[in-house]
């Protein structure tokens, strides 16, 4: 790779545990809340996702969202969905992207638009995640487009991908995920753990696969602010949470607090899991909280690499 | 089948309400097995726009047809003579079978009755999926005969999104997954080693990205 490597890349490779973190766009073209979060999240964690319209809602892009980022001095890690663009408008963002500076890459199916403000839209899904990684490393390594087609100068990323340890099938999914590590991810972002039982058996089988080995997993994390907060994240296809959990929120006098404390112990949990590289906290709509998360897991200062 | 689903009455009498000699065509293939836009559904149609030109004062008279199938043109030409004095064909049959009526009669107007909905099977009384998209190339070899494309709501080509969840599509608690039922076909089939194998870039120009497609065949040709 010719341009220097990403924060969050030399972070993993020094063997740092990694900590990232999670920004969603604003419905809007309000910039200054792009700006205002990446400011509150710069120099405490090792790098932050943008979302690519995340739930299939119309929002700033990411790609823009992610150069506001990086202007306030927070790493961003660009989200790329395959859900509304075809592989000329990929290619296309992500040569600008690259351009633009930015190194970090998260390649994902993207939530179908059925979720969204936009039910009506056409979907794309012209290639899926899988493929759009390989044409990716091909592009990077050998200066060619999913045609074939050359490139003078080829988009290079530091490439990841997500995985959901609690969908099913659950060896399909194993599957799906070494095919997307001998694909050219190098990192993998996990869906939001709560049930960390689950989670650990998943990492024994990650493990006996040797896929911690070829990929950083950074297994991820939502905090929640309030009951009702806990209980929509608990409705998300795919999403796990243990019943203990969510009486907790319901009983708690300061719900907030409660939140906070579950993230903790979950945190504490998951650093003890062989073959864990990092960790990916996601707060949307409660950004604020991440700093004080951080604090209190131990996490400041970052290293700086 | 091509699966199709009568249009709401009150659209089909606005699309007619302006002719006054209306020849309503069913189609005896499809349509007819999914209860559509058969002999049936035309005799029906055709009472209700008799009906409602009744009650609307109006003069019209209504004829109903049936070919065999509409998507073939020797079949039209055999009821040529009945349509001839129409001014407007209300055509029951599928997309395709619309449009060749409109080719068969270049001055007539023609409007279609049904939504062509999908190629598809029956699954219960009133209950049709989809199953093809018609991609113009097949690998249901490699997925245990089930389609990738038309039956996981991404067309993902290598394994589920993180959305499939107890055997359902993370679109609605109805759907299958299926991904889950390639995966539970190729288990029963002791083919789960297809499923390591990467399913490449598919080239979609076969498929309706391409333009209009045509099929050419040597070998059926005089
Ligand atoms: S792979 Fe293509 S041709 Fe085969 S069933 Fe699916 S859509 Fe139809
Ligand atoms: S849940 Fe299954 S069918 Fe639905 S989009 Fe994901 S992989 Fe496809």
């Amino acid at each position: 790779m010719s341009s220097e490597k990403s924060n969050l890349q030399k972070i993993l490779e020094a063997g740092h545990f990694s900590v990232s973190s999670e920004i969603g766009p604003p419905m809007s073209a309000n910039g200054q809340f792009v700006r205002g979060h990446a400011k509150e999240l710069a120099g405490l964690v090792d790098a932050a996702n943008v979302t690519d319209c995340q739930t299939a809602i119309v929002r700033m892009s990411s790609v823009a969202a992610c150069c506001l980022c990086a202007q306030e001095g927070l790493e961003p890690v660009l989200q790329m969905t395959c859900r509304d663009r075809n592989r000329i408008a990929i290619q296309s963002d992500l040569l600008g992207a690259a351009a633009l500076g930015l190194k970090n890459l998260v390649v994902l199916s993207g939530d179908h638009q059925s979720f969204g403000n936009h039910p009506q839209a056409k979907n794309v899904f012209d290639v899926d995640s899988v493929q759009l990684l390989a044409a990716l490393r091909d592009q990077a390594e050998n200066s060619v487009f999913m045609s074939g087609a050359k490139t003078k100068m080829p988009a290079e990323f530091f490439l990841g991908s997500t995985a959901n340890p609690f969908a099913d099938p659950e060896e399909l999914q194993l599957i799906r995920l070494e095919k997307k590590i001998n694909a050219g991810a190098k990192f993998i972002q996990t869906q939001a753990i709560y049930n960390i039982e689950r989670f650990g058996r998943w990492m024994e089988k990650v493990r006996a696969r040797g896929l911690h080995e070829r990929a950083y997993i950074l297994a991820g994390i939502v905090v929640n602010k309030s009951q009702r907060s806990i209980e929509m994240t608990g409705i998300v296809p795919g999403m796990d949470i243990p019943e203990a959990l969510i009486e907790r929120m319901r009983k708690a006098e300061d719900e907030q607090a409660e939140g906070v404390s579950i993230a903790l112990e979950l945190i504490e949990e998951i650093r003890k899991i062989e073959g864990v590289s990092g960790l990916h906290i996601m707060a949307i709509g409660w950004e604020t909280i991440v700093p004080t998360i951080l604090e209190r897991a131990g996490f400041l200062p970052r290293p700086k690499v | 089948m091509i699966i199709a689903e009568p249009k709401k009455l009150a659209d089909v009498l606005c699309a007619v309400e302006p002719y006054r000699n209306v020849a309503v065509a069913g189609c005896g293939t499809c349509v007819t097995v999914c209860l559509a836009g058969g002999e049936k559904e035309a005799l029906g149609v055709a009472g209700m726009i008799r009906l409602a030109a009744k009650e609307a004062g109006r003069e019209v008279i209504v004829s109903v047809t049936n070919p065999i199938r509409q998507c073939d043109m020797e079949f039209l030409d055999s009821h040529e003579a009945e349509l001839e004095e129409a001014d407007c064909i209300l055509s029951l049959a599928c997309g395709a079978g619309v449009q060749f009526m409109a080719e068969k009669f270049p001055d007539k107007v023609v409007v279609p009755g049904v939504d062509t909905k999908f190629i598809g099977v029956n699954r219960d009384l009133g209950y049709w999926t989809e199953m093809c998209q018609g991609c113009g190339n097949c690998i249901l070899e490699k997925t245990g005969g089930v389609c990738p494309v038309s039956r996981c709501s991404k067309s993902h080509f290598n394994g589920p999104c993180g959305g499939s969840s107890t055997g359902k599509c993370e679109i609605d608690p109805e759907t299958e997954c299926g991904w889950q039922l390639i995966y539970d076909r190729l288990s029963r089939i002791n083919q789960l080693d297809r499923l390591l194998e990467v399913n490449e870039t598919r080239d979609w120009s076969t498929s309706r990205d391409g333009g209009p497609r045509i099929v050419r065949r040597q070998d059926v040709t005089l």
